[in-house]
């Protein structure tokens, strides 16, 4: 930006824009590891002060530090075992469907469109995904097609509520979130006799016993002579497609005339409807892609074998679902931008788990993802101050990226 | 069947609570997703004073006043957190809201662990609110129907409400704020603070439908549930209730059977004989729900300002 009143070049703007969303979303990073500091802080004081004992402020700082906040921020990168698995490998694994379900909320975000029911979506598809495997036999990439249509469908559901019934989408897909997660649980145990449910283990039978040619391949690489993973836990090939999904979908949003019309539904439904697009299907659309991303990104996660499903005690929707909202969100919607934020939220996830549990219960990583969606919601206000910094006119670029504005419509 | 209508008017009580505090603050103009999380941290609340009360010996009475203030306030202030993003920071409710149901649900499962001192997010308070519930100074009969004093009081609220919102200057202003703020405005009426109002009556009112939800009907709660979906169908309702309080009541009475039938169908014979999983029942009220906002959402009135953040500056 230049002192006079010239206008600047739309690549130097560009990139303006994007260092800014850059530094937005790493602020609310910030804040959000901070929150979770500080809250690690008072759980540690409150244990120790319980157990009798007392420090004082800087040990407690250093405890907060050394058995806490060190293993969120590190635990990822952890090679040694627990009873997950290393935590390399642990992140690589989760970071595959949550890629996926930040996609799904991303690319309804593009549209106009919240899809708060990636959870439920991902539900679907985790249950089409096993059943294809386990009680079809279906090799691994037969069972992810199964997954994707699986979600499309759950994610159909709200765009035709919203299209043709003028129901608010997220209120329909916060419905079909809990209908489908009672539907899925009902599904496999079937009161105990249900083909994929092990009364044995009262999970989903594992697919290594079941139909090891459902289990997604696997790699490694070499480090320093011998295998890194080691041979017994080779994380799946789930986070290079992934991210050759997310690949896709950017030139999807951006490079093809059929991206170029679902956004613009999103950006003035009227205004596409005057220019000959076919809103309504469009949006039933946009939620049937939203939803196939999320139900493929449970597929990438139940067919790498490192988990079941706990029909009986999984009262509660999948949290990867609802973190996809807090990766779109910081990847300010971009494909591209959801595999680092997917990393970083699997990270933290991880971590979590690494913590002294005594003293920090491992939901301190949702703390910090929930004040990280929190201050995302207003990141706009960031933004605006960070553009102050880099140019002495704020008003010039004001209106810069708000893609995940959404209209309200009750 | 009195189980089904005792649960029933338990479950519709809860409803139409959270549903009301939904109400004030969309009549304001500030879309409240975060019901879902204002009940989970209401219920915390709630569960951790009534073990605490009863352990200091408090008398159950006054016990149950100050549990039921507790939540309200708990509630408020972590409802302030959705006031603060959507009217000062003019953030996008509908994210906000969502951020904060999650959190709540975060922070409620660290409290409750650290609260028990193990890995377990479940806090058993039942003969402590046993004692108090479904002693007789909380509850009365009504020929075989015992019911407790919840009733009374969600019967009161609805009647405030009522008042509050048709009858009073504060309600016409809240309800102006929502329609059209920018004319608000302009006859002297400060759009922020009556929205802030909006919302913390919101707190309030979901944080006591959040611990009449949990106490007086279980005995145990797990944390890592939240509230089960009962915040969002709160919203349905007060969107089939049309934003309205009497309308409001009676659909709360309607999702209300659906919900309680998951409590007690295998008590009632013609149910059992179905020998459905509970499941089915779970999922019915949100079923329900889906059903009846297809059927009658063409003709939604919503407050027309809401879910849009008043900027003064654009007047």
């Amino acid at each position: 930006m230049s002192k006079q009143n010239k206008p600047s070049s739309p690549l130097l703007q560009k990139t303006t824009a994007s260092m800014t969303t850059f530094l937005a979303s790493l602020a609310c990073v910030v804040i959000g590891l901070l929150v979770g500091f500080i809250a690690l802080l008072i759980l540690g004081g409150i244990t120790i002060a319980q157990g009798g004992g007392s420090v004082s402020f800087g040990e407690l700082i250093k405890i907060t530090w050394e058995q806490g906040f060190k293993a969120i921020l590190q635990g990822g990168f952890f090679k040694t075992a627990n009873t997950m698995g290393m935590g390399v490998r642990m992140e690589i694994l989760q970071a595959a469907p949550l890629i996926m379900t930040g996609l799904s909320v991303a690319f309804a975000f593009k549209t106009g469109l919240f899809n708060i029911g990636a959870a439920g979506q991902y539900t679907i598809g985790a249950f089409c995904a096993l059943y294809c495997a386990i009680v079809l036999k279906a090799p691994w990439w037969a069972c992810l097609l199964a997954a994707a249509l699986g979600g499309a469908i759950w994610g159909a559901i709200p765009g035709f509520f919203k299209a043709f019934l003028n129901v608010n989408e997220v209120i329909t897909s916060i419905m079909f979130n809990w209908i489908g997660l009672y539907a899925v649980n009902t599904m496999i145990y079937q009161g105990g006799t249900g083909p994929m449910f092990n009364s044995n283990t009262t999970k989903t039978f594992t697919l290594k016993q079941a139909s090891p040619d459902s289990l997604l391949p696997t790699f490694n690489f070499k480090s320093g002579g011998k295998d890194y993973f080691g041979s017994m836990f080779e994380p799946s090939i789930g986070i290079f497609i992934a991210i050759a999904v997310a690949i896709l979908v950017w030139i999807m949003i951006n490079k093809t005339t059929f991206g170029y019309e679902l956004k613009a539904c999103g950006h003035n439904k009227e205004a596409a409807r005057y220019a000959g697009i076919n809103e309504k299907k469009n949006i039933v659309l946009s939620m049937s892609i939203a939803g196939a991303l999320a139900g493929f990104g449970a597929g990438l996660f139940y067919l790498s074998g490192s988990k079941e499903w706990e029909p009986l005690v999984s009262t509660i929707l999948p949290a990867t679902g609802f973190n996809g909202i807090s990766v779109a969100l910081l990847a300010s919607s971009n494909p591209i931008g959801t595999i680092f934020s997917a990393a970083f939220i699997s990270h933290i996830t991880t971590g979590g788990g690494f913590m002294t549990a005594k003293l920090f219960p491992s939901e301190v990583a949702d703390i910090i993802s929930g004040v990280v969606i929190y201050l995302c919601a207003f990141s706009l206000l960031f933004k605006g101050r960070i553009m102050k910094l880099f140019t002495r006119k704020p008003k010039a670029v004001k209106s810069t990226s708000n893609d995940n504005g959404k209209e309200a419509d009750a | 069947m009195w189980l089904l209508l005792k649960y029933t008017l338990l479950y519709s009580c809860v409803l139409m609570l959270v549903a009301l505090g939904g109400m004030f603050a969309e009549r304001s103009g500030v879309i409240n997703i975060a019901l879902e999380g204002i009940m989970v941290i209401g219920a915390l609340m709630g569960v951790i004073m009534i073990n605490v009360l009863n352990a200091a010996g408090v008398n159950p009475f006054l016990g149950v006043i100050i549990t039921i203030l507790c939540a309200g306030i708990a509630g408020a202030l972590y409802s302030s957190l959705l006031a603060f993003s959507a009217i000062n920071l003019k953030a996008d409710q509908t994210i906000g809201g969502t951020a904060l149901n999650l959190l709540a649900t975060a922070v409620a499962m660290v409290v409750a662990k650290r609260v028990n001192g193990n890995d377990s997010p479940k806090i058993t308070y039942s003969s402590n609110a046993n004692a108090v519930f479904n002693s007789n100074d909380f509850s009365f009969q009504i020929g075989p129907l015992t019911i407790n004093w919840f009733f009374v009081l969600g019967l009161v609220i609805l009647a405030a409400s009522w008042y509050i919102l048709y009858k009073s200057r504060f309600g016409m202003r809240l309800m102006a704020c929502g329609e059209h703020p920018q004319a608000a405005d302009s006859v002297g009426i400060n759009v922020y603070k009556m929205r802030w109002a909006g919302v913390l009556l919101s707190g309030v009112l979901g944080g006591i439908g959040g611990m009449a939800y949990v106490v007086p009907a279980v005995g145990d709660w797990n944390f890592e549930q939240g509230v089960a979906g009962m915040g969002f169908l709160a919203l349905a309702v007060m969107i089939f209730g049309q934003w309205k309080p009497l309308n409001i009541a009676l659909a709360s009475v309607f999702f209300a059977v659906f919900r309680a039938m998951a409590n007690i169908f295998d008590s009632i014979p013609f149910l059992a004989s179905l020998h459905w999983p509970k499941e089915i029942y779970n999922m019915m009220p949100f079923v329900a729900s889906m059903l009846v906002l297809a059927f009658t959402s063409k003709k939604s009135r919503a407050p027309k300002a809401e879910g849009i953040p008043y900027d003064k500056g654009s007047r």
